[in-house]
């Protein structure tokens, strides 16, 4: 039986808590009778037979909709979607879970004759995936059967000739979706719900929109009234998404939502990184020495072979539910299983919340986590992680640990070049970023050019991660980066600190004397419901 | 006036060592001891699972089997992930491989390509009349490829006994239901052996399908020609409700027949001819020999090299 989360006090006979930095680890010592860790639960028990369950679940879906064997018939038109390279992290080992799914629907796609079948990546504005990274999440055997035929491939944001304006919201927000989705007989989307942000409307909503229909939600004013945005009923993100929804429902588009939860067995039992996984009081000395031997490699390592070991690790995921059906029906389900992994129960905000920040973000899967990500990992992400009201009262400090290095993919991310060049040396208040800046980036042809024909990330998505962060930004006093390149945290605007005592003594600053912290401990995922 | 090279050389016959230096004679009128049959269906081959002989196996496979393998077959292997997939719902246990069988090749293509954990607990279905036929060979049998005799030309209790003695221990088995290679090319229906075994001992069968491993050493020919061979392996199959051996061995058969048609094609169109009922048999057209030969088509044909105009110009 996994144990569930809980929340340690932090007394002298606490160990130093593994904080995550980077490619990298740290142990830090908490302020005795003062601070507490948040600690995720342990792994669930995964699905014994996942096909099973998968067959199961598109035999009897949730819902008001028919099991997925009568909604298919000769002669139609299915569009299989799937979440991209975001998701999950790190990458699953395989077989996928999208693999497995996407089977079993082709599996019954085949016996009931259906001949006209899309499969794609809805990605909406992030960037291409490879065919190696296609191959990972559908499977080779998919892979060779469609790819070749031009039958799987990414979704194009900015093809004009393949998006269709669906109509419009009562608040006015534009739906413009890919156009083979729009026109099919059925859309049966793929998802993996690693956290409760995930899914839902915003499955399509999102992942097979264009730039027009996106940036009605991704800006400043959503994101702030998105509280958090892990919690779909306080986050004014899902509801723009959930009204997109039900005009796609309206103009005809049939959806039929595959949602799947994973367990949050990163690092694994046993192997080198199964100590990350361990509360630190019950390392033994077999776990101790993988640790001081694994810290020891890596820091002498050069950063380039510690970023290729870390983004080789594939996380050996148990699938802990599969659920079909109607999308409201399947998300509800989906979520509270997200939840009985995830949430632990926090009573009361901190003065000052710690995080260390690990190598990957959804935007960096084989790539160089920038500044900007750290920046949206920390009080994007990690910040967000909360059910009810933020792990920090509001004016309270936001300590997080990584690197930061003046680094940025100029394959993935080139315009996240030029926002952290020339827009974050000028102002980092997000309003005056998207008044001033968003509209030159987003319609600039060259992005525009690299976001469709290499692998770059749309030339808005670095604004996107800075809306992001603009809850954070908005609720903290302070934000603190330990162990961060200084200036690029200064360009960040946050502050640097060298260590975490430092980082408390400038807290102190913001918040008084001793400060009430809270760390969370994060990964494996673990969100707060705070009471 | 040739000379004659071979002049009879006259044959020596040593004498045996005196006993206690050699066995004993039995006495006229009585029996000798029970002796341990040295080759045959009966040969004993539990020294073969014991801990050197496993060493010694898993290094030979690592090394020189592998490189062998490596050379003359360089195998594409597919369906990993679906081992994989099952290993990580039901676990480690044991399981029954059944493949298609074409040539000699394949024993090692698939002792070589069966992942972890089977690969290290793996007993193969070897024809006593073939690979045990003296003591050499079904030494070097048990001990390289793991093979416990099975008898082909009888049904038999004890190899059935064996190899579910085996599979209960928690050793894998690796069998070629077809009784023996292809003598043209296509495959022969399966024998009910592993269906049996399954239903018996309650383990998965893995249908696993090799292509191209004829062209390399068909029945018949004396030297290997290397070429690529592909193994893909099938989702593991589990007796269903209702279902005998029969039906389940029909199953086997058909999904190995499936993968074959996978590994031609592709997959969706595999998937679709499975379910419109129209997948290619293994076993090929019921027709006279050439045409089976000709539906088959030409595989020893060989790379052939661009050859140089002459004289070089």
């Amino acid at each position: 039986m996994p144990r569930p989360g809980f929340v340690l006090d932090v007394d002298r006979s606490t160990p130093p808590i593994l904080f995550h930095h980077g490619e990298g680890f740290r142990l830090e010592k908490l302020p005795p009778g003062r601070s507490r860790v948040v600690y995720p639960g342990e792994p669930l028990e995964p699905l014994e037979d996942v096909d099973g369950a998968i067959r199961h679940a598109l035999d009897n879906p949730l819902g008001d909709t028919q099991p997925l064997r009568t909604l298919l018939q000769p002669g139609m038109k299915l569009t299989i979607c799937f979440d991209d390279i975001s998701l999950p992290l790190p990458p699953m080992r395989r077989p996928d879970i999208r693999q497995r799914v996407i089977e079993a629907v082709l599996d019954l796609a085949a016996e009931a004759g259906v001949d006209d079948v899309h499969i794609i990546a809805a990605l909406a504005l992030h960037r291409r995936m490879t065919e190696g990274e296609l191959r990972h999440a559908v499977g080779d055997r998919v892979y060779d059967a469609f790819a070749p035929i031009g039958a799987l491939y990414n979704h194009d944001a900015e093809d004009p000739d393949n998006l269709t304006f669906i109509g419009t919201t009562p608040q006015g927000e534009e739906v413009e979706i890919n156009k083979r989705a729009a026109d099919s007989d059925l859309v049966v989307y793929v998802n993996i719900n690693l956290v409760s942000m995930d899914g839902g409307h915003k499955s399509t909503a999102t992942g097979l929109a264009s730039y027009r229909s996106l940036r009605h939600h991704h800006n400043v004013q959503t994101m702030l009234h998105s509280r958090s945005f892990m919690d779909r009923h306080h986050s004014e993100l899902h509801h723009s998404n959930w009204r997109m929804g039900k005009v796609l429902r309206d103009a005809g588009v049939n959806i039929f939502q595959i949602e799947s939860t994973l367990n949050n067995n990163t690092f694994g039992s046993s192997g080198p990184m199964a100590v990350l996984q361990k509360r630190e009081w019950e390392w033994s000395a077999r776990d101790r020495a993988t640790f001081v031997a694994m810290k020891a490699g890596l820091d002498r390592l050069p950063l380039k072979a510690r970023r290729s070991i870390f983004q080789a690790w594939r996380a050996p995921y148990g699938v802990t539910s599969v659920q079909a059906g109607e999308v409201d029906a399947v998300h509800e389900q989906t979520v509270a299983n997200v939840y009985r992994q995830q949430l632990v129960t926090v009573e009361g905000q901190a003065d000052v919340v710690t995080m260390g920040l690990p190598y990957l973000c959804p935007y960096n899967v084989n790539s160089v986590m920038n500044p900007i990500l750290v920046a949206c990992v920390g009080l994007g992400y990690f910040f967000n992680y909360y059910r009810g009201k933020p792990l920090v009262r509001e004016g309270g400090v936001v300590i997080m640990g990584h690197p930061t290095t003046w680094e940025f993919h100029p394959v993935h991310h080139p315009s996240y070049i030029d926002f952290f060049e020339q827009v974050l040396a000028d102002t980092t208040d997000p309003a005056e970023i998207e008044a001033r800046y968003e509209k030159a980036y987003a319609e600039d042809e060259w992005y525009r050019h690299l976001y469709r024909t290499s692998y770059a990330y749309h030339g808005v998505h670095p604004f996107y991660m800075w809306y992001w962060i603009c809850h954070g930004l908005d609720h903290a006093g302070k934000v603190i980066v330990v162990g961060g390149e200084t200036r690029a945290v200064r360009r960040l605007g946050f502050t640097a600190a060298s260590t975490l005592d430092d980082a408390l003594e400038m807290a102190e600053d913001v918040v008084g004397r001793d400060p009430t912290v809270t760390h969370l401990h994060n990964p494996p995922l673990v969100m707060a419901d705070v009471v | 006036m040739a000379l004659r090279l071979n002049p009879r050389i006259p044959r020596v016959k040593l004498p045996r060592p005196p006993f206690p230096y050699s066995a004993p004679p039995v006495p006229l009128g009585l029996e000798g001891p029970p002796t341990t049959p040295r080759s045959g269906p009966d040969y004993d081959t539990d020294w073969a699972r014991r801990l050197p002989a496993r060493l010694a196996r898993a290094t030979l496979r690592s090394t020189l089997m592998r490189a062998g393998v490596a050379a003359l077959a360089a195998p594409e292997v597919h369906g990993l992930d679906r081992l994989e997939a099952w290993r990580a719902g039901a676990g480690d246990g044991p399981v029954i491989f059944v493949a298609n069988h074409h040539s000699h090749i394949d024993t090692p293509v698939l002792l070589t390509r069966i992942p972890e954990p089977w690969c290290d607990r793996l007993f193969v279905g070897g024809a006593a009349d073939y690979f045990f036929r003296n003591p050499v060979t079904s030494a070097l049998s048990a001990l390289a490829i793991g093979a416990i005799p099975i008898e082909r030309s009888r049904v038999s209790r004890r190899t059935a006994d064996q190899a579910a003695e085996l599979i209960e221990q928690g050793w894998s088995l690796l069998i070629f239901p077809e009784g023996g290679r292809s003598p043209d090319g296509w495959g022969r229906p399966f024998q009910r052996g592993a269906a049996y075994l399954a239903f018996r001992c309650q383990v998965p069968v893995v249908p696993v399908y090799l292509q191209g491993t004829g062209r390399i050493l068909r029945k018949g020919k004396k030297r290997p020609t290397p070429a690529t061979a592909k193994v893909d392996f099938g989702t593991p199959l589990v007796p269903e409700e209702g279902e005998d051996t029969h039906r389940f061995n029909a199953r086997i058969e058909r999904t190995v027949a499936e993968l074959a048609d996978e590994t031609a094609t592709d997959w969706w169109s595999a998937r679709r001819r499975a379910h419109a009922g129209t997948t290619p048999s293994l076993t090929g057209p019921d027709a006279p020999s050439w045409r089976r030969a000709w539906a088959l088509g030409d595989p020893s044909r060989r790379k052939r090299r661009d050859r140089r105009p002459w004289p070089d110009l």
